[in-house]
């Protein structure tokens, strides 16, 4: 085949002692620097920019890539360790990964997250092999309306979720959306909801921020109240007999690994998407078609396994939209589009005719920053588990430093700082209360998504609503979508009916 | 998700820069010098053409060590520009920090009161005029202006120009194109160029008009149709493409790409960064790139340069009150 012949010459380039050598950099500097909570791939990417010129266009552009791989693993790790989101695409990681810290099965999530890493990211590099001319039409056809739907779609999966509270889902949903508009109107350029004439305002809020103060600080406050006097010191070694236990256990769950893929890669490819949306919407997923969804959120592996493959796929899948028709689905490969343009190539339709040697040896790449990055991330898990081995009043203060780092690097606004203080405080009351805090961030992620795209939809159509139903691709989504909202019912009701039926079971 | 470069990064980013540059001289030696990163401040998101550009100077700058210290690029493209506009107000005298514009510059503060004067920053360089032409998808089977305005009339609010945000330069064209041509669209705007280039392809939106780096890629792989360019002079570039005024219409409109400072910068910095842009100017790649992407190089600085913003601001504040007044 064609592909694979293409393929083969592009191993030749990646697999050179050069390349090979690059990708394992990268792969171990992109972990730490996922692992930093506030340092994500993008600046990751950014500082080893202008290293660049220094090797060829395509050993950059596979140093670039095996960094941005690399923090995909590396978020995780403080996800689950600190329950401090490591980089905004692991903080569905934290719903369940933290949990199962907890109970002492951090080395368990570890691996679970850097296997379904592994399964997403080499899923995804396959479906991009094969597919990615057709697959550049398919982003193509998403406009404003598709766009819409998708993201409705995103939030119905959370509605719809089993285990919690279907009215306090809806408000939380509600109170993040408020949240997104705060800032400048995309479209308008005017103020909204800065308080006054607060500047820190000006740029919105920054879901890290919101994600750094409900989770880090608040887990922390809720931690302190939970341990009381006698802090506790949570059991966490790792053997190897566990190590082939939690991969036997990732084995039992590739349902769940397989659709994540799928949905990452996909949700990725859209241009203006990216790895968050992916990783919370294949976290809603999976809660919603799991047999036990309210194991979710108290250490269920498979809310580690959904949000990881997720997001790495959406890695492999963002850069699709990059590579074909030269836009970025997220921030960092809008850095690595920059890249490009500086080593005098063009991205486009004609990337993959004119320069095959690049494109080609980027994709054989991936392949291979996949092997380091799973290989070193489980290498390196004792080291990160013993790190939890701290008694809580050490690791309390280091998280609390952390969450305020994290948060100011980004901005460098001491606004950011106080919003976490006040997030925190604010999540762990409503942790307190049982609302469910997911769907607020998740509200906060896709709200301005959502905005922008149901307005540019209703100024072209005029006004007409019933666009979002005569597109064949979004009115489908709409449908998935509706469908998504009952299916809860419908399940509440077959239980209803089946014990009914037999109440002797 | 608003990234922004941290300090952490500025210092990572400055060591590795030092690797790269301790070897080369730089040809500025003489005088001041910056003592610390440069911040470049971008008034627009990642991505977007305003950004591309600015991360290309960035490049060359640290490629030809036309700097001793490095460049930092640092998005802020809140509200049309209005957050860099504040940022840079708030940097008064300070000698590292540039900012790179566009034409929001003049309409971010006229249309929404942030309390800057942009007569009030320092002028550095203006480094070229980014062109405007009008595109279709190569299905839409229009293939003139002519046709064009036909089929626009043909479907009325129907038919659908997609842009930048409202106020901002796409929007501008678009609105000298309706009443040129007596024309009613449905303007939709978009978050950036790219989006705008891809909603076109994709059949989501009628037309746009694109700066040429946008939709460079899908023009060469034939999904694109270029009908009119709105320079002064055919492009080298699109030589069988026509301008409007050789067709009669009078729409000349163009996006100037510079660098200006915050007020009260020391006159030294001033001229280092001049100095800095000039011979940026010079260089290959500017050339090839100015070339290959249909920018006009229109390098110009100091006195003229400022006359030049306010000669533009003038015209803006025109073309603005026109479109107001109209809807």
């Amino acid at each position: 085949m064609d592909v694979l012949a293409l393929l083969a010459e592009g191993f030749a380039t990646s697999l050179s002692p050069l390349n090979l050598m690059v990708v394992i950099l990268g792969v171990t500097a992109g972990l730490f620097i996922g692992a930093m909570p506030g340092l994500g791939s993008v600046n990751g990417v950014a500082i080893v920019l202008p290293l660049t010129f220094i090797v060829p266009p395509s050993s950059a552009i596979i140093l670039l890539a095996a960094i941005y791989y690399g923090a995909m693993y590396g978020g995780a790790v403080s996800s689950i360790l600190l329950g401090i989101p490591g980089a905004s695409t692991a903080v569905a990681t934290t719903f369940d990964g933290r949990p199962m810290a907890q109970q002492g099965k951090a080395g368990l999530a570890l691996i679970a997250a850097a296997v379904a890493s592994f399964v997403g990211g080499t899923i995804s590099v396959i479906l991009f092999t094969l597919f990615a001319a057709p697959l550049a039409d398919v982003a193509l056809a998403f406009g404003p309306a598709e766009e819409f739907a998708l993201v409705l779609m995103a939030f119905t999966t959370f509605v719809g979720l089993g285990g919690d509270d279907k009215l306090k889902t809806i408000i939380m949903i509600c109170l993040g959306l408020v949240l997104s508009t705060v800032g400048l109107d995309l479209i308008s350029g005017q103020p909204r909801l800065i308080f006054g004439d607060m500047p820190g305002f000006y740029s919105g809020i920054s879901f890290l921020v919101l994600a750094i103060g409900v989770y880090g600080v608040g887990e922390v406050l809720y931690t302190i109240e939970t341990s009381k006097s006698s802090p506790q010191v949570t059991p966490a070694k790792i053997t190897f007999g566990e190590l082939a236990l939690g991969i036997k256990a990732m084995g039992r769950i590739w349902k769940t690994m397989s659709f994540g893929s799928f949905m990452g890669f996909f949700v990725g490819m859209l241009p203006a998407a990216g790895a968050t949306p992916a990783s919370l919407m294949a976290y809603g997923v999976a809660k919603q078609t799991s047999k036990h969804p309210e194991t979710f959120g108290k250490g269920n592996i498979e809310g580690v396994a959904a949000p990881e493959t997720a997001n790495n796929a959406a890695s492999t899948g963002s850069l699709l939209p990059m590579l074909t028709l030269g836009i970025p689905g997220s921030p960092t490969t809008a850095l690595l589009l920059g890249g490009m343009v500086m080593w005098g190539l063009v991205p486009g339709p004609m990337l993959f005719i004119e320069q095959p040697d690049f494109v080609w040896g980027l994709i054989s790449s991936l392949y291979t920053a996949n092997f380091a990055a799973v290989l070193i991330n489980i290498a390196l898990i004792p080291l990160f588990v013993w790190a939890l081995r701290m008694p809580f009043t050490v690791l309390c203060s280091i998280v609390l430093v952390l969450c305020i780092v994290g948060g100011f690097a980004p901005s460098q606004k001491m606004h950011d700082v106080w919003l976490i203080a006040g997030f925190g405080v604010a999540g762990y009351l409503l942790r307190k209360a049982d609302y469910p805090l997911a769907p607020l961030v998740l509200a906060l992620v896709l709200g301005p998504l959502m905005e922008k795209s149901f307005r540019q939809t209703l100024i072209a159509e005029q006004g007409n609503v019933f666009a979002f139903v005569e597109r064949p691709l979004s009115g489908t989504f709409i449908a998935i979508a509706a469908l998504f909202f009952v299916l809860p019912f419908i399940k509440y009701l077959r239980k209803g009916t089946r014990s009914g039926i037999a109440p002797a079971e | 998700m608003a990234y922004t470069f941290t300090r952490r990064v500025a210092m990572g980013l400055a060591a590795s820069a030092a690797l790269v540059a301790t070897t080369a001289t730089t040809a500025l030696a003489e005088g001041w010098k910056p003592q610390k990163p440069v911040e470049m401040v971008i008034m627009a998101g990642q991505g977007g053409g305003a950004d591309r550009l600015a991360r290309l100077f960035q490049s060359i700058i640290q490629k030809e060590s036309l700097s001793n210290m490095p460049i930092l690029p640092v998005n802020k493209g809140g509200g049309s520009g209005a957050e860099a506009l504040r940022y840079l107000k708030d940097k008064e005298g300070d000698a590292h920090t540039i900012m790179a514009t566009l034409n929001s510059y003049y309409t971010t503060p006229l249309r929404t009161d942030i309390g800057v004067n942009i007569e009030e920053f320092t002028p550095i360089a203006r480094m070229a005029e980014d062109t405007f032409i009008l595109w279709v998808n190569a299905d839409a089977g229009i293939s003139n202006l002519d046709e064009y305005v036909a089929a626009v009339k043909a479907s009325g609010k129907d038919w659908k120009m997609g842009g930048t945000g409202t106020g901002q330069e796409d929007s501008l064209v678009t609105a000298m194109l309706e009443k040129e041509f007596g024309l009613e669209m449905t303007y939709v705007p978009f978050k950036g160029g790219g989006d705008v280039a891809k909603n076109l392809i994709g059949n989501h939106i009628n037309s746009t008009v694109n700066n040429p780096s946008e939709q460079m890629g899908f023009y060469k792989a034939g999904k694109s149709i270029p009908l009119v360019a709105f320079t002064p002079e055919r492009l080298a570039a699109f030589p069988d493409v026509p301008t409007a005024r050789e067709l009669g219409h009078d729409i000349v409109y163009a996006m100037q790409r510079s660098f200006v400072a915050p007020k009260d910068m020391p006159a030294e910095a001033v001229a280092y960064y001049t100095a800095m842009f000039k011979k940026l100017s010079e260089t290959e790649e500017w050339q090839t790139y100015t070339s290959e992407k249909a920018l006009m190089p229109a390098y110009l600085t100091g006195d003229d340069l400022q006359a030049y913003f306010m000669t533009e601001r003038d015209k803006h504040q025109a073309i603005l009150s026109a479109m107001e007044g109209n809807s």
